[in-house]
């Protein structure tokens, strides 16, 4: 019997180092796709070591379980959309908090002798499981659009939420503290989870979708810690382990969205962008509207073209048809490279996976600083469904709710060609000083039926 | 002394994941997440040990849920992280 938790726990430790072996392999694409190989082979070597544990009497139970899921998960992983990958990250996310969430459940049903300390953790497991369950699935009814009539994508806010969200959060403490003196009283833990599961929703409603890079980052970590709290609570030391690291990239992540909004936490999470300062700044110039036919005999001159992605890109489904265009350009003996903010999209590295599912090689997708050190020789710079990341007044307008945000400076590059549906302004509602400069050219119309115009004048 | 042995864990896992994840280069953060996602699936192995041991019946139903969910993380997370690193390509 001891025999056996020593074997296994032993094994644990080759899990763990194969996770951390598989993560140090993400630091560059071409070892990348091995790493997450060696990542899922620490996990099956754990899975299968912990079936071993001779406290396991019953297995047909497990193994329907372990199919159902599995099902589940490969049919998720086979069809889901390149351009969907925020929403399946988040449902991904939700699954894994409501996983830890039933654990932690679990364990207080289970009616074995339970320490206090433990009982606190296990609280803790439950509270981050629930938040990181219902949150979730808001931020993916907001990034999906699925629900309108119940979640906007837009920030829902309405009056006295704080004071709401404060009773919620001082009731779960309460509940809790009274579920820890009579650990018994199973009602006590019934409505503490219930009420966690209300804190989720009301956490995630008053965000914006443009906003969603951050939450979907910050849910990400919180499901790695619910899995360490409840390593915690059953006394495993590879929960521990795995669900830090889980928290500490959720935690990474989120800090460089924020940074890359020049945004705290606390602001994305507590309150929106204000509407009413963009309306005191005024914009000199007229836009200038070009047709696609126009900008080809641009783009034929050109030695040098940045591609700047946003959200609409994913949107028109254009990513495809400028990989098309940009191998056009590379005929014509033009370099093409790409300028990716990192809230471009609605999640970190978003334009990346679309651009690398188009055959867009790794090389060519730069960041943003990297482009902005050669901005002013790029002869043109074509800015594909991207409002917000590239716009000048967050540079030098003070007093625009995005100033101070770091942007790509498209603006000074020698020519700009704005791709966009219409005249509206970007997610955020601020207005964009870089269409009314002298050298922005505005195509208007889908992205892709734009590009594909370009590529036909090409092959003309 | 448990809880101190495992938060000594825990508090080497966290800075040792920061210095992993900070070399992770900004063009694979989606595939990072993704497979966060599989990683933190990881309460699978929490899960089993209430499904299968000697327990009443309502532990096993939740226990099985939670083996159910971990799986679709587990299997979802590194099947899909596997097809989107497939198509990040060099020259």
């Amino acid at each position: 019997m001891e025999n056996m938790e020593f074997t296994i726990n032993a094994i644990y430790i080759a899990c763990v180092v194969l996770f951390i072996l598989g993560l140090k392999l993400l630091s560059h694409p071409s070892t990348a796709r091995k790493g997450n190989t060696l990542s899922a082979l620490g996990m099956l070597i754990a899975i299968v070591a912990t079936l071993l544990d001779q406290n396991i009497i019953s297995y047909q139970w497990i193994i329907v379980s372990i199919f159902l899921g599995s099902v589940i998960g490969a049919a998720m992983a086979k069809y889901v959309e390149m351009t969907k990958m925020p929403e399946m990250v988040s449902l991904l996310n939700g699954v894994g908090g409501l996983a830890s969430l039933l654990v932690a459940f679990a364990v207080v049903i289970s009616g074995e002798e339970i320490d206090t300390y433990i009982l606190v953790i296990v609280l803790f497991a439950i509270a981050i499981g629930s938040i990181t369950f219902t949150g979730s699935i808001i931020a993916w009814a907001k990034l999906s659009g699925e629900i309108p009539k119940l979640v906007s994508s837009a920030a829902t806010v309405f009056k006295g939420q704080a004071i709401i969200n404060f009773l919620i959060v001082v009731s779960i403490g309460l509940l809790g503290t009274l579920f820890v003196l009579s650990p018994e009283n199973i009602d006590f833990i019934i409505y503490f989870s219930l009420l966690c599961l209300v804190l989720g929703v009301m956490l995630v409603l008053p965000i914006g979708g443009a906003d969603m890079p951050v939450v979907i980052s910050l849910l990400n970590s919180y499901s790695g810690l619910a899995a360490c709290a409840a390593g915690f609570a059953i006394n495993n030391n590879l929960l521990i382990v795995a669900g830090a690291l889980v928290g500490a990239s959720g935690i990474i992540l989120t800090s460089v969205m924020c940074k890359a909004m020049n945004r705290s936490l606390s602001n994305v999470l507590f309150s929106g962008f204000k509407a009413a300062t963009s309306s005191t700044i005024e914009i000199e110039g007229e836009m200038t509207p070009m047709v696609a036919e126009d900008a080809f005999f641009v783009l034929e001159a050109a030695q040098s073209v940045l591609v700047i992605p946003g959200y609409g890109m994913a949107v028109a489904q254009a990513q495809h048809a400028m990989k098309e265009l940009q191998v056009l350009l590379e005929e014509n003996d033009a370099e093409v490279v790409y300028g990716i903010h990192p809230v471009a999209g609605r999640m970190p590295g978003h334009m990346n996976v679309l651009l690398a599912e188009a055959d867009v090689p790794y090389e060519l997708l730069l960041e943003m600083d990297e482009v902005n050190a050669r901005m002013e020789g790029f002869d043109i710079a074509i800015v594909i469904g991207a409002n917000d990341v590239v716009n000048p007044a967050a540079r030098d307008m003070q007093g625009s709710p995005i100033y101070g945000m770091p942007v790509i400076n498209a603006d000074l590059a020698k020519n700009v060609f704005i791709l966009k549906r219409g005249m509206s302004s970007g997610f955020a509602g601020v207005d964009n000083p870089l269409f009314f400069k002298s050298n922005a050219r505005m195509i208007f119309g889908d992205a892709k039926d734009t590009i594909n115009t370009i590529i036909r004048q090409f092959s003309d | 002394m448990s809880v101190i042995y495992l938060s000594t864990i825990l508090i080497l896992a966290i800075f040792l994941g920061f210095e992993l994840i900070r070399k992770v280069p900004a063009t694979l953060h989606t595939p990072l997440m993704s497979g966060a996602n599989a990683i933190s699936g990881i309460t699978l192995v929490g899960a089993l040990v209430y499904a299968g041991g000697e327990f009443t019946v309502v532990t096993k139903v939740f226990a099985c849920i939670s083996v159910m969910l971990a799986t679709i993380n587990v299997v979802g997370g590194y099947l899909v992280t596997d097809r989107m690193l497939a198509m990040f390509k060099g020259k």
